[in-house]
């Protein structure tokens, strides 16, 4: 077996390397999507309201696959033609930021109202009391659910497949060809490869959440 | 931007005119005239008429539900009154003037005119993310722009006149409830209000951690600069510091006047049987 896995080792280790680049990558992407529309949800501005609105409605009913295949194929009839990675960032960030969004929303909406009303009563400007006193705040109530978020984000590369990325999925496809035999082995190890990455995502999450709430409980 | 509202234009006349001299001084703190609150279909408030001079020390007490805490949350800006005028310092707090005519105030006339106006809350409501004292060098570094040193310097000022300049670095949630109360306390202070609104401060703490918050409000009361609302349920300390009492019943002020007056001599049944409802 451990012959097998040296073979099969320097493609999977291309193909991980690719799956954690595009996931880091989307993550950020998703990331700065999700803040920026969800504080957008909560402006006094209607138009700002309705833009931020429509972007979660649009993205999260839309299938990721068909998303990535209309970035990927068809995009490129309207003289938008993105690389694999371009196209597979953008499809995952736009739609796990649409996700993203309501978390930031909620975890806004959900420090107290007590919270809100100090900052106005130091005569705090609007942009102050968001940015000083409630961000930072909803900032450790949005880990655990964008921990969940992350890991599904990085499950759901997996699909980059099926535009030719050439990712974990991908190689491992390849490999299947060659060791039709050791298909049990080898999507077992690739199954222990997703849970490695995913669980590197929950240990970051968690000491990234004890960092922050240092202290305070 | 907050660096700006600091800057008020400076008037030193030469000789001052009595007229004008008598005129100000006249010109209350606070002013609330035919002031109505409405939540929903619900009138708590049916008309407020209050004055506040400056430096005054006014207690409101009262049944539950009878509008004490609405009537303090709008001064500070956290309610707005259905109709009415609420005025500080003979400016309007809720309206401005354009072309001679009242118009709701904007963000920029409340964030002037808030800087008049403190609160002390019931639940203290520090930041839970920050130290004690950052939690009260933040607005004066953001909001007045003091440097850090000076902002650092006035904190440590206010943290060791409520007694707990030995708790800077720690966050509140280390804390005891009185002891959160008292940085909620030097946190309204660093900022130098003319008037502050001190809503409930006792009523979320144990029994045994009421006498140390009270014990601070009354050396900030013997200060005398700064006029305070006490809205309180501690007749004791209602009797004791404040120039004036205030009861509010039904959405109405019902009777006021000096502590004994109210409490030795209270005029109106509604008092009265208020008063012997809390011995």
């Amino acid at each position: 077996m451990i012959d097998y896995w040296l073979e099969w080792m320097p493609l999977l280790w291309k193909g991980t390397v690719s799956t954690a680049q595009v996931t880091v990558l989307s993550a950020a992407l998703a990331l700065l999507l999700a803040a920026l529309t969800g504080i957008c949800r909560l402006s006094k501005f209607r138009l700002i309201r309705g833009l931020a609105l429509v972007y979660v409605l649009t993205f999260r009913g839309i299938a990721l696959l068909v998303l990535l295949f209309w970035i990927y194929y068809v995009l490129p009839y309207m003289n938008i033609e993105l690389s694999k990675t371009m196209a597979a960032v953008l499809a995952l960030g736009l739609n796990y930021g649409a996700f993203g969004s309501e978390i930031v929303r909620s975890s806004i909406l959900a420090v107290p109202q007590g919270q809100w009303e100090a900052a106005r009563a130091l005569n705090m400007t609007p942009a102050q009391r968001m940015f000083r006193i409630i961000f930072p705040q909803a900032l450790i109530r949005m880990i655990p659910p964008f921990n969940n978020l992350m890991i599904e984000l990085l499950k759901a590369s997996s699909l980059l497949f099926f535009i030719g990325m050439t990712d974990l999925v991908y190689q491992a496809d390849v490999l299947r060809g060659l060791y039709l035999q050791q298909s049990t082995q080898l999507y077992a190890t690739l199954l222990v490869i997703y849970f490695i990455l995913a669980s590197m995502i929950s240990y970051s999450a968690r000491l990234l959440e004890r960092k922050l709430s240092a202290g305070r409980l | 931007m907050g660096t700006t509202m600091e800057k008020q234009p400076q008037t030193a006349p030469e000789t001052v005119d009595p007229t004008v001299a008598a005129a100000e001084a006249t010109v209350p703190m606070v002013k609330y005239t035919d002031v109505k609150k409405s939540f929903g279909d619900l009138e708590v408030l049916h008309g407020i008429n209050l004055e506040m001079a400056a430096g005054e020390k006014i207690a409101i007490i009262g049944p539950s539900g009878s509008g004490k805490t609405t009537l303090g949350r709008m001064l500070m800006t956290l309610d707005h009154p259905t109709s009415g005028t609420i005025e500080v310092e003979g400016e309007h707090l809720w309206h401005m003037e354009r072309k001679g005519k009242l118009v709701p105030a904007n963000e920029k006339h409340l964030h002037m005119m808030r800087t008049k106006i403190g609160m002390v809350f019931q639940h203290f409501n520090l930041f839970p993310h920050m130290k004690v004292i950052n939690n009260v060098t933040e607005a004066p570094v953001k909001v007045l722009g003091l440097s850090k040193e000076e902002a650092h310097d006035r904190a440590v000022e206010m943290l060791r006149k409520v007694g707990l300049e030995e708790k800077l670095d720690v966050y509140p949630a280390k804390l005891s409830g009185g002891q959160k109360q008292r940085v909620a306390i030097a946190r309204a202070l660093v900022m130098r209000p003319k008037v502050m609104v001190f809503d409930e401060v006792t009523s979320a703490l144990d029994p045994e951690l009421v006498g140390e918050v009270l014990e601070v409000i009354k050396e900030i009361a013997d200060e005398g600069e700064m006029a305070m609302m006490l809205i309180t349920h501690e007749m004791d300390f209602a009797r004791e510091v404040a120039d004036r009492v205030v009861f509010g019943a039904d959405g109405l002020i019902v009777e006021q006047g000096p502590p004994e007056q109210i409490f030795e001599n209270p005029q109106s049944e509604r008092l009265q049987t208020f008063l012997r409802r809390i011995k």
